[in-house]
């Protein structure tokens, strides 16, 4: 799996990596190698205690652990905990809690936070303060020290669960290595998908001989709209396909309408201009990959989710065709309509509602894969990447228009249900 | 895989079969007056006029209902057409310097609605000839033809050029006679002396036959040298020395004289005695409109009559500075004169007279002018010449068309008291001339119904016309300029002024102006333009409404009446604050009483505020209900009660567009095209006639620059989902009576529905006192004590892709679309399916997709937009009719995108069936422009003064089918090696040629794959076309199809998971 088109978050990790090395072989141990200090923090209280090195167990082991010790079972929290450059980073899986454990340094520094407070901001730079009156300064190489004062702000880290797949290459291995399907989602988000098309003229290669035929390209990139921050299309890109669909004879309006008619979810096939950039899946095995996605954060050094690619996906290749004429049967997340009923007016049977309700989200599931969770929610909650929080704002200032509108009902019995992939607030 | 699995299954032949019988396209007639006409002819012997137009289109008149349509295969224009008399031929003379020769010939006998016709006459191209260009010399300028001369005999044709020679060509075979040529050098030696100059005599402006003696022809030059030539001795037999460049010739019947009309403003006579060689000087030598320098005198007839003084008929002529503008064309007989005053400019005329050669005199019957914008005809024998109405060719533009509405099926009653007021409209002077031009046999059926279109227009009027046949006649004109007050005379009833010459004619004015026809494009306030029209053919009740907001609601009377019209404000933007008004003032409704013509008279006013146009009406007479949308909200109006039930704002609150008038920005360009585009025409129209060709040819250039300009710099589209704050969003695009379940599955009832621009539907429940009982008793009777109509919002329903709802429409419980209101309550259509669940049709510019009531899920749809990159523009619920079984027919939605085409789908399945080319997408205004009838015909602009009919349905169709009796054998000369393909008039050749003129193998190909180039994993692909293709579709079969899609989906995704296909990743 792989983003090739984001370069600099992989890059930015693995020197990372190597300086926590670094630092591990000349901090002097305090303690013995099988054990790790743990202070953490919850409100105003500190508790001080120790896990196993080599076994610390999951997640979820810990996280009881940390509740029993704070006394504040059954209250939901967010852990975070400081690394060796003084940024707070969420501990809410395995792996995390075992980087976190592995990089303890030697004190591993736990800070809860409640979950119905203040969502907490994780980051780099996060803990730069603190980290001075803790003393980690000397641990930091001058050079470090000096980017992170002068050249960056921190980095916004979101929860994971926060994040939403905003783009992906799809169907890598069944593609011509010249061509790139990108997938962008548009679930309501403030941003726009920020691209421009043109007419051009293409050049093909047939038996005849090189031909000339009339093209779409496209022609711009809108700074800081979608198509740009996810890095996977560029200018004088042709579009070969939309949604599945040749664009070839198709005029330059057809296809602005056909884009604009499946914005919610538009799948580009793209011949880029640049093919250098290109997946080379035929010579690694782990570049490979069905789906990749990129965070959509500031396009400087996005936090990446790491999907795997799902093992259906990749046995079976999907071909455009099949996933039109699905496209056309499928009622999916894009399409919802939204109905708002008068209460006034006779309310419906519940029973029914719920039942279509269960039915679809069955339906619904195999299809969305490991992103169903974001995809169903009906609107993106509040995230910490800053872009999104504008989306939010954007989808609740959307739901306050239509409260509006029916402002003078007398009260609107809201209830989320799902049908045909469809919202329907009634 | 779906589509695999589809393919496998491959075509239904049966299901392909019932669409053969039910879907064909044909453009079938085209209604109104041709638009550029540039020439004129007239068969005295057939009675058939020809009317040539800038687009290479030919189209023959006859008796109302005759008609035949020839293109040429270039677009040039057509400058000159002549008849061969009696034959069924014409010659034509293109812009191109190429001549045709048509035929009118039998058709191949084809199936027509299921019946087989037979001897179907119509106009095919059979030969072409270009003169060839003298070696060494530009060859355009020197053979370029600027006359042609058909013999009587019909077997030569005479051809003068710009060079001043004189071709002779045969006929019919288009073969020139070489030895024949009579170049000038021959002329110019036979001159005195005195008169040779050493210059040309200029090219040949005239050629003219002896009305007596045959084999001796009239040749006139331009610099005013007059020949008469013999052609059996080739030699010039008198020569007429004019001095005066010359425009026209025209023999007196007996041959002893003729008269030749000068650029000067005069007109000259020449008497013709044999024997006499040269001639110095004319006759008589008068300039009508002198003293002072006046314009050419372009033609001139001279009729005689059995009273003696013969009728002089001349167009131009007028002086130069005072009326240089005016087109014009005189009258005159002894001291009769009258000059008739055009409004647009004169491209021909005949007249209509004895051409027996026995007869002694003329004795012109009708006058009949082509105009560029109309055709006017004037009864010659009636004292004071009057204009004879005409039945066909009638200018549809005479104001612009802005809105139509087409009547299906009209009730007799209905009819008859149309037709009437018509009648008493056309007034007292009504010539009772038959038609004059009468030619050829209209064999088309009666229709089996009466079919009404109404058309608004920009002037405020509505024009009722008969549109049951091929000739699209007026019935009767309704104004609704008089109910307001506006800057123009309001008590000026706006009729015909031809209808009323006495009037218009003042003794004391010279020249005697008498203004003639109706064309007036010149609206005196654009407010009153009409915008939507509805029409209760049951309860002959109109509503009518315009672009400052007016809705009128009109019922129709036979009598005369004054009376003051209720006015009713409604406020749509409901106390929004933060908006106001930039646009146009409302209309002053007039504050006296205004007297109103038998017809429709106007029973209420409602004034939408803001002012805006109009842009969604809906009436339900049964419940005495109209609803009406702008720009910024929409309303409910009880016009028996007359009050407002209802007014909503359906404006977004970052809209700003909508406070601009309709008749800012946008109207602005459109005003500066319309402008240039006089411009040019002015320039064309300043020419000579045979100058056309420069700035066309100009034009064309200019055009293909500017193409290639668009080449080099590409237009960009910027790709954004539309967003709930793009500008208009809150335009009402549709509303929609129906009585449905909208409050729950068991009690139905009253319900308006709206649809917006920003794709909002909005639901009301309605309450009408002693309509929808059940509901009231299920209240306990709370509505008996309330006698207001109430309206309840019951849902709003916003279409995520926020596409412009296009259309809404109600399915009973067997999918059908409910019928018209009283249709049911009277028993003149089948009562809807009540017991069933209905559903919702919404057709947005996007999607189509059906919803269940009362709970609105959706249920099916159609992607067109995702798939096909079109947009819906017109939606229409048409009821199909089997060729094959009497019974069955099939409720299909047409849908009109804005590439032209023409898409069918099944309801509610909305499986797409067919699909046709029919407008070319560049056409926006004759896509905006189209209308459809309820059984599978339609309307749509050509030009601004045609409409093209079409018919969708293979039973359903209106065309001309003709005869004509002729002199010759009607089959095709054999020299014709079977060109017979024959584009469509007007410009419209791209459209399907094999489906278009009933070449059955080609129809049956184009049906079963309607376009071959669409890609194959397209949805529309023919593999698809048949996805429930499972024969008729029963009543079961609907229900069966609705209840189970879920099922049937879900059945689809265990295939394909057994199949292990992923479903991870869906493209849409």
């Amino acid at each position: 799996m792989v983003l090739s088109a984001v370069p600099r978050p992989n890059s930015q990790s693995g020197s990372k990596m190597s300086r926590q090395q670094q630092q591990q072989q000349r901090t002097p141990l305090k303690v013995t190698d099988t054990v790790v200090e743990v202070k953490s923090k919850f409100e105003a209280e500190y508790r001080r205690f120790a896990v196993k090195k080599n076994g610390p167990g999951g997640f979820q082991e810990f996280y009881g652990l940390l509740q029993t010790i704070h006394q504040i079972p059954g209250v939901d929290v967010l852990l975070g905990y400081a690394d060796v450059h003084g940024d707070l980073l969420p501990i809410n899986n395995d792996d995390n809690f075992h980087k976190a454990v592995s990089s303890a340094n030697p004190l591993l520094r736990i800070i809860i936070t409640k979950k119905e407070d203040e969502p907490v901001v994780f980051g780099t730079n996060s803990l730069q303060r603190r980290k001075k009156g803790l003393g980690l300064t000397g641990l930091r190489t001058p050079g470090a020290g000096s980017t992170h004062s002068k050249n960056r702000t921190g980095l916004m880290i979101g929860m994971p669960q926060n994040f939403r797949q905003v783009s992906s290459i799809i169907d890598v291995d069944i593609l011509p290595e010249t061509h790139r399907r990108v997938r962008l989602h548009k679930h309501g988000t403030h941003k726009p998908l920020g691209f421009y098309i043109r007419d051009g003229v293409s050049v093909r290669v047939t038996p005849q001989g090189v031909e000339k035929v009339p093209g779409v390209f496209i022609s711009r990139l809108v700074r800081g709209g979608l198509a740009e921050s996810t890095g996977l299309l560029g200018v004088n890109d042709e579009i070969l396909e939309v949604n599945g669909i040749d664009v070839a004879g198709k005029s330059l309006d057809q296809v602005t309408d056909m884009m604009v008619a499946n914005s919610h979810n538009l799948i580009v096939t793209v011949k880029p201009a640049n093919q250098r950039n290109n997946v080379m899946h035929r010579g690694s095995k782990t570049s490979m990959g069905n789906s990749g996605s990129v965070g959509s954060a500031g396009s400087t050094g996005s936090i990446l989710s790491h999907d795997s690619p799902s093992p259906a996906s990749q046995s079976n290749p999907i071909t455009a065709s099949n996933s039109i004429a699905e496209g056309d049967s499928d009622d999916e997340d894009d399409d919802g309509d939204i109905i708002l009923e008068n209460d006034s007016l006779m309310p419906h049977d519940s029973h029914q509602v719920t039942d279509s309700n269960n039915v679809n989200l069955n339906r619904d599931s195999p299809t969305n894969g490991p992103h169903s969770s974001t995809v169903v929610r009906p609107l993106p909650q509040s995230v910490s990447l800053p872009s999104s929080v504008g989306a939010s704002l954007s989808d609740s200032s959307m739901t306050s228009n239509y409260n509006r509108n029916t402002a003078h009902t007398a009260s609107n019995r809201q209830e989320s249900m799902r049908e045909d992939g469809t919202i329907i607030t009634l | 895989m779906m589509k695999f699995r589809f393919r496998r299954q491959g075509t239904d032949p049966q299901r392909e079969k019932i669409k053969q019988e039910l879907f064909a396209f044909s453009k079938t007639v085209e209604h109104g007056f041709p638009h550029q006409p540039s020439a004129l002819a007239f068969d005295p012997k057939l009675q058939l006029m020809a009317i040539g137009t800038k687009s290479g289109s030919i189209k023959v008149y006859g008796a109302p209902g005759v008609e035949f349509t020839g293109l040429h295969k270039d677009l040039s224009a057509v400058t000159q057409i002549h008849f061969l008399p009696g034959q069924g031929r014409l010659l034509s003379l293109l812009d191109d310097n190429t001549i045709h020769l048509w035929e009118l010939v039998v058709g191949a006998s084809r199936e027509v609605g299921g019946v087989k016709r037979e001897g179907v006459v119509s106009l095919q191209e059979v030969g072409n000839y270009s003169l060839p260009g003298r070696p060494g010399i530009e060859s355009c300028s020197a053979t370029r033809v600027t006359v042609l001369l058909l013999l009587r005999s019909c077997d030569l044709l005479c051809i003068g050029t710009e060079g001043g020679g004189v071709y002779f060509l045969d006929l019919p075979r288009l073969s020139l006679k070489d030895t024949q040529t009579l170049l000038q050098d021959q002329i110019t030696q036979s001159l005195p002396d005195d008169h040779r100059c050493g210059k040309s005599l200029g090219p040949v402006e005239s050629l003219q036959e002896h009305p007596q003696r045959a084999g001796k022809i009239l040749i006139g030059y331009s610099r005013g040298l007059v020949v008469l030539w013999d052609l059996s001795t080739r030699h010039a037999e008198q020569l007429f020395l004019g001095k005066q460049q010359l425009e026209s010739l025209v023999w007196e019947r007996s041959g002893s004289l003729f008269v030749s009309s000068h650029n000067d403003g005069s007109y000259s006579v020449w008497p013709v005695v044999s024997g006499n060689t040269y001639s110095h000087q004319p006759a008589s030598s008068t300039i009508p409109y002198g003293p002072f320098p006046c314009k050419a005198i372009n033609k001139i007839l001279w009729r005689t009559t059995c009273t003696g003084s013969p009728v002089l008929l001349y167009s131009g002529g007028m002086q130069r500075a005072s009326y240089g503008d005016r087109h014009c064309l005189t009258i005159q007989r002894d001291k009769d004169h009258v000059t008739l005053d055009f409004t647009s400019r004169v491209i021909d005329f005949f007249t209509v007279h004895s051409i027996e050669p026995e007869k002694e005199f003329d004795d012109p019957s009708a006058l009949v002018v082509l105009l560029e914008e109309e055709l006017v005809v004037i009864d010659l024998q009636t004292p004071g010449w009057p204009s004879l109405p005409t039945p066909y060719l009638a200018p549809l533009h005479s104001s612009a068309i802005t809105c139509s509405c087409h009547i299906s099926s009209v009730p007799p009653k209905l009819w008859e008291r149309v037709v009437n007021a018509g009648r008493a409209q056309q007034g007292r002077q009504r010539t009772h001339r038959s038609w004059p031009i009468c030619g050829g046999k209209n064999r088309a059926p009666p229709p089996r119904q009466q079919e009404l279109l109404l058309t608004g227009h920009e002037d405020g009027t509505v024009r009722f016309w008969d549109a049951s046949g091929v000739a699209l006649t007026p019935l009767y004109k309704l104004s609704t300029a008089n109910i307001f007050h506006t800057d123009c005379d309001p008590s000026d009833d706006p009729q015909d002024p031809s209808s009323d010459p006495d009037m218009q004619q003042e003794e004391e004015e010279w020249p005697p102006f008498r203004k003639v026809g109706c064309f007036d494009p010149y609206s005196d306030d654009p407010r009153l333009g009409i915008q939507k029209i509805s029409l209760c053919k049951y309860s002959n009740r109109l509503v009518v409404a315009g672009t400052a907001g007016q809705v009128i609601v009109l019922g129709l009377s036979d009598d005369r009446s004054a009376h003051l019209v209720d006015v009713s404000v409604v406020d749509l933007l409901q106390d929004r604050e933060g908006f106001t008004w930039k646009g146009h003032d409302r209309l002053e409704p007039r504050l006296k009483p205004a007297p109103f013509p038998p017809g429709f008279q106007p029973l209420v006013l409602v004034q939408c505020l803001p002012p805006a146009s109009v842009t969604a009406v809906a009436l339900h007479a049964e419940w005495n209900l109209i609803a009406f949308g702008t720009s910024h909200g929409f309303g409910l109006f009880d016009y028996h009660r007359r009050n407002t039930v209802l007014a909503r704002c359906t404006l977004h609150p970052n809209d700003s567009l909508a406070m601009e008038g309709p008749l800012s920005r946008v109207k602005s360009l459109k005003k500066s095209l319309r402008q240039s585009f006089r411009r040019i025409r002015k320039s064309r129209v300043s020419g000579k006639k045979r100058t056309i060709a420069t700035p066309t040819r100009k034009i064309q250039e200019a055009n293909a620059a500017l193409a290639e300009q668009e080449e080099v710099a590409p237009v960009q589209r910027r790709i954004e989902p539309r967003s709930a704050d793009d500008s208009l969003s809150g335009v009402v695009r549709c509303l929609c009576f129906a009585d449905t379940f909208l409050r729950d599955g068991t009690h139905h009832g009253p319900t308006l529905w709206a649809g917006t621009n920003s794709g909002s539907v909005y639901a009301y429940a309605l309450e009408v006192p002693g309509i929808g009982l059940g509901r009231a008793c299920e209240r306990g009777g709370a509505s008996e004590s309330s006698v207001c109509v109430e309206a309840v919002l019951g849902k709003e329903i916003q279409l995520m892709h926020r596409a412009p709802v296009v259309s809404i429409c109600m399915l009973d419980g067997r999918g059908k679309p409910l019928p018209d209101p009283y249709e049911a309550s009277q028993d003149l259509a089948i009562a809807p399916d009540m017991t069933n669940a209905h559903s919702v049709l919404i057709a947005s510019e996007e999607q189509l997709k059906v919803f269940s009531l009362p709970k609105v899920s959706a249920k099916t749809k159609f992607k067109l937009t995702a798939h096909e990159g079109c947009r819906v523009r017109k939606v229409a619920l048409v009821v199909f009719s089997s060729t094959a079984q009497e019974d069955y027919s099939e409720h299909t939605l047409v849908c009109l995108t804005n590439l032209g085409d023409m898409h069918l789908f099944n309801i509610p399945g909305l499986r797409p069936q067919v699909r046709y080319n029919c407008i070319r997408k560049e056409d926006i205004s004759g896509i905006a422009s189209c209308v459809f009838t309820k059984t599978g015909q339609g309307f749509y602009l050509i030009s601004p003064s045609e409409y093209e009919r079409f018919s969708l349905s293979a039973k359903v169709l209106t065309e001309p089918l003709c005869s004509v009796q002729l002199d010759r054998p009607l089959e095709p000369t054999p020299a014709s090696d079977g060109t017979t393909t024959q584009p469509q008039a007007n410009g419209t050749r791209k459209n399907q040629l094999g489906q278009a003129e009933g070449q059955t193998e080609e129809s049956l190909s184009s049906l079963s794959s309607p376009v071959l180039d669409t890609p194959l994993d397209s949805p529309l692909s023919c593999a698809d076309l048949t996805i429930d293709s499972t024969g008729e579709i029963t009543v079961e079969d609907v229900r069966d199809f609705l209840t189970t899609v879920d099922e049937a989906e879900n059945n689809l995704k265990n295939i394909s998971e057994e199949e292990g296909r992923p479903t991870g990743i869906l493209i849409n």
